[in-house]
């Protein structure tokens, strides 16, 4: 016990010495672990936000009703009425912000009728499919059918 | 005088322990509390994902929706989202033929032809949000992470791009975008659902074929459908808690 106490110096350098490491390696971790990690999980908290922060490209259905609303009385009652505008007419956010800056380009019917309507085997039955070259000819699809209400011949 | 050895150690190790402290209360104060986006509580949301096959006419809107909303590469090796054509030939379940002509996103071509006793169906297929993601088990940054609403995302300043989370996913939906040499995946349009919009190929499906839902959400419809459908998720052998959940899932999809 003496001889302990004698050479208690030593100890308390070691201490001192071991204390300092540990301030080191605190201020470290500070330093280096960012911002809110480990907060919900082994990942930084604001990369939640980042993900969020991406523009939005697809205005989204009610902001193209909001402003067209004759097309809704349109495609009422029609096996389209339930497809959303920007399906045909592409992203249109920009024009939702602010409709002078984007005026939309009318679709392109004769592609775009037939990427869901040709006649294709995987396709469910409930789906209405032609055989262009049978169904048509040359004919455009719109010189028949109205895109926004098709059963109106 | 000169001040003495012991007084300057107390002095020094006052010094680190305050600053040390002052740092860390400054870092919390200058940054805040992050916030995904207003009135969006994370803890309210817990997002899921239907795919009716049944509803898929394989006409690639949601493909081509996704690439556009989260400018995807047009490339066809890179996809958020695809679209794949299954052609099982008669009573031969265990060899289907899958086709994905860049991915759907220009529609299928016709390729069978019909009377062959086969049978034909499309898959769309996504990042299914699993609740025990192999993938983020995998990431030695922290930079890929279930969300605490149930969303697989990517932290792209942390990505290393090291691979391992594209090697680890059962489903094939990561790749790398080689303009930053980072990982890149469906992230459920994380941008539009917490502002209360539901995601581009969800907006664009002319069918209703897919579904975003929220499972922490009573009055959401995908309970409903949950309930009144057969669902399926794919690979349930891989014990993954996929949260895309098929209806009329075939045995040969893999």
């Amino acid at each position: 016990m003496r001889k302990f106490l004698k050479d208690r110096e030593h100890l308390v350098r070691m201490a001192g010495l071991f204390l300092a490491g540990l301030v080191v390696f605190l201020i470290l971790r500070v330093i280096l672990v960012p911002q809110g990690f480990y907060e919900y999980g082994h990942f930084r908290t604001g990369a939640l936000a980042d993900n969020a922060a991406r523009p939005i490209a697809y205005a989204g259905r009610e902001a193209c009703e909001s402003c067209h609303p004759d097309i809704v009385d349109q495609r009422k009652g029609s096996h389209h009425s339930a497809i959303a505008c920007e399906t045909c007419h592409g992203a249109l956010a920009k024009h939702a912000d602010d409709p002078s800056k984007l005026k939309p380009t009318l679709p392109d019917a004769g592609k775009l009728c037939l990427v869901c309507h040709r006649e294709e085997m995987a396709k469910p039955k409930f789906l209405k499919q032609v055989n262009p070259r049978e169904h048509m000819g040359s004919e455009s699809c719109v010189a028949c059918h109205k895109p926004h209400h098709p059963e109106m011949a | 005088m000169g001040i003495d050895r012991r007084e300057f150690l107390k002095g020094t190790g006052k010094f680190i322990l305050l600053t040390s402290a002052a740092a860390l209360a400054w870092d919390s104060l200058i940054a805040g509390r992050p916030e995904a986006a207003p009135n969006y509580n994370l803890q309210d949301h817990w997002w899921g994902f239907t795919i009716d096959i049944e509803k898929c006419i394989g006409c690639g809107s949601c493909v081509r929706a996704c690439k556009t909303e989260n400018d995807v590469l047009l490339e066809p090796y890179y996809f958020r989202t695809w679209v794949e054509r299954y052609h099982v030939p008669k009573g031969d379940i265990e060899h289907p033929e899958v086709d994905s002509p860049n991915g759907g996103y220009d529609g299928f071509p016709p390729r069978y032809k019909p009377g062959d006793g086969s049978k034909n169906f499309f898959v769309p297929k996504l990042c299914n949000h699993c609740a025990h993601s192999p993938c983020t088990q995998v990431c030695p940054v922290g930079a890929t992470f279930d969300s605490p609403d149930g969303v697989i995302l990517v932290d792209k300043t942390y990505c290393i791009g090291c691979r391992y989370c594209v090697q680890a996913c059962p489903y094939g939906c990561r790749f790398i975008d080689p303009r930053t040499m980072t990982v890149d995946k469906c992230s459920l349009c994380y941008h539009r659902i917490t502002k209360g919009l539901t995601t581009a190929c969800c907006e664009t499906c002319p069918t209703g074929a897919r579904m975003l839902g929220d499972l922490k959400n009573p009055k959401d419809p995908i309970h409903e459908f949950l309930r009144t459908h057969k669902v399926q998720v794919l690979k349930p052998q891989m014990a993954t808690g996929a949260k895309a959940y098929y209806n009329g899932l075939d045995g040969s999809v893999r």
